[in-house]
């Protein structure tokens, strides 16, 4: 039975006179990867933001794990961020703290999941292993390429073993390779984590490695869904000018 | 219509920074407390801002006795300049200079990276694990700035003090005993206290500015650098005001 690891209901979410997301709903299936496709400026990063609760939405439910979010207090939410892993666009790492702080950074704030044994270093190694950047440790995040820097973004989403992982345009700023082995790395991620994951992204590349399903937001709302193939041969005018 | 605006503006950023400091008063003094991070910046606030403190003090305490000297010999008190430079340098000048010094410094300096923090997003990102970003930055540099201030301007008394003994022994020739027994002579603690208490004052006022305009900062690059120039033009507007509520509440408890 596929049970859903988030729901999202009749999401509205406006700043000023500009509507971002109009009546948007939709589900997360346990163990799926979902692809969000939309223009720029479509919502999609307010609609994950909204999720993690670092956007709160005018109107609409979204439910983690069957909890309402709306009822969420600091440490719920801190209950929960362990569980929901976020990948920033741009990284977001600590430019003033080394690869090994970084990591070390959501660990120091959840001691009893990961690090009742301390086994901090060994955890952070094999973490850094699993995206290919453990001679990395003691370097700074301004040393680091931008690809290197995305694998060492993910390292740090990935360090708490998260449930679900959100992540914003992985690929963007990144050459053609790179983005290749980012979009490989997301979708071994998944394999060897179990995680459930909801990917924005403009790279139909990426979509079409990682994604099982893809959801098109379109004027604010769920426009369209299915798989990528199915997608791509839609007749609707809206949904064929993303494949053109 | 534009001033008004200004004035709405002005209004509204000061109701801003009291909800702001109230924030800081309702989530500071509960847990989770973050130690470690407190005294990382204590050290960054007091110990890196030593030696621009120190030499400014020294200067100052040089340049004041110099130019008093010659006013003083024109009444024949000469032997008035230790005390008249004691009692200027730890009542007033000393800990307002330190507060500007550090308002340029620190205040700046904490603007500019929190409003770097924010607009690269390591501020949401330190939310999204789990950590209270309000607790973790903002309080333990309010608190850092409150507590390292009047030991700056402790400090600062002592070294500029000892540019004034430079200062009066350039032209004329004290003996070091008869300087300091001179100065301490002149100075009581309600000459000292209020010295050292609104300094405390003054260092809450340039954290908290300095943390309100980066951590609120806005529109990229450019956002960063108008956060950390207002947190200084503020920062210093505010030293002033305190330092003459200070004055007057000195005044009125007869310490003067």
């Amino acid at each position: 039975m596929s049970v859903a690891v988030i729901e999202v209901r009749n999401l509205f979410k406006s700043f000023g006179s500009n509507r971002v997301l109009i009546d948007f709903s939709m589900d997360l299936i346990k163990g799926e990867n979902l692809a969000v496709l939309g223009k720029s400026g479509s919502g999609k990063s307010v609609l994950i933001k909204c999720i993690i609760g670092l956007i709160e939405p005018d109107e609409g439910t979204i439910r983690l794990f069957g909890e309402d979010i709306s009822h969420f207090n600091q440490r719920a939410w801190d209950e929960m961020r362990s569980r929901v892993g976020f990948l920033f666009q741009s990284n977001a790492l600590y430019d003033s703290m080394t690869v090994r702080e970084n990591l070390e950074f959501p660990l120091r704030r959840h001691k009893r999941k990961n690090n009742q044994d301390g086994n901090t270093e060994q955890l952070i190694r094999e973490t850094l292993n699993n995206v290919g950047l453990e001679h990395t440790i003691d370097m700074m995040p301004a040393e680091l390429s931008g690809g290197m820097r995305k694998r060492i973004a993910l390292a740090r989403t990935l360090i708490l073993q998260p449930e679900i992982i959100l992540y914003d345009e992985p690929t963007t700023g990144l050459d053609p390779i790179t983005a290749r082995e980012i979009s490989e790395l997301i979708l071994a991620v998944q394999k060897k984590y179990n995680a459930s994951s909801i990917v924005i992204s403009h790279d139909m590349n990426c979509i079409n490695l990682v994604s099982n399903r893809v959801i098109m937001l379109i004027d604010g709302s769920c426009y369209e869904q299915g798989t990528l193939h199915n997608l791509q041969h839609s007749t609707d005018p809206k949904v064929q000018a993303f494949f053109e | 219509m534009k001033n008004f605006l200004n004035i709405h503006d002005t209004l509204e950023e000061a109701g801003n920074m009291a909800r702001f400091a109230g924030r800081f008063f309702s989530e500071g003094f509960k847990p989770r407390y973050e130690f470690q991070e407190l005294i990382r910046q204590c050290f960054w606030v007091g110990y890196k801002s030593l030696p621009l403190v120190g030499i400014t003090a020294f200067i100052m305490g040089l340049v004041l006795t110099i130019q008093s000297r010659p006013t003083l010999v024109e009444f024949g008190a000469e032997a008035m300049l230790p005390s008249m430079v004691g009692i200027s340098l730890v009542r007033e000048i000393s800990p307002v200079i330190t507060a500007l010094i550090c308002a340029g410094k620190i205040g700046s300096g904490m603007g500019a990276e929190l409003g770097s923090m924010r607009v690269t997003e390591q501020i949401d990102a330190m939310e999204v694990s789990g950590t209270n970003p309000f607790k973790y930055l903002i309080v333990t540099r309010i608190l850092a700035t409150t507590l390292m201030l009047p030991v700056l301007s402790s400090l600062s008394n002592a070294v500029s003090l000892y540019g004034g003994y430079l200062g009066v022994n350039i032209r004329g020739s004290i003996s070091w005993i008869l300087y300091w027994n001179q100065v301490f002579d002149a100075l009581s603690y309600g000459d000292l206290i209020p010295g050292i208490v609104k300094t405390l004052f003054f260092g809450f006022a340039i954290g908290l500015v300095g943390c309100f305009k980066g951590y609120y900062s806005k529109k990229g690059t450019e956002g960063v650098g108008r956060s950390a120039n207002s947190a200084v033009v503020v920062a210093s507007l505010l030293v002033f005001i305190i330092d003459l509520i200070a004055v007057q509440i000195t005044d009125l408890l007869g310490l003067t």
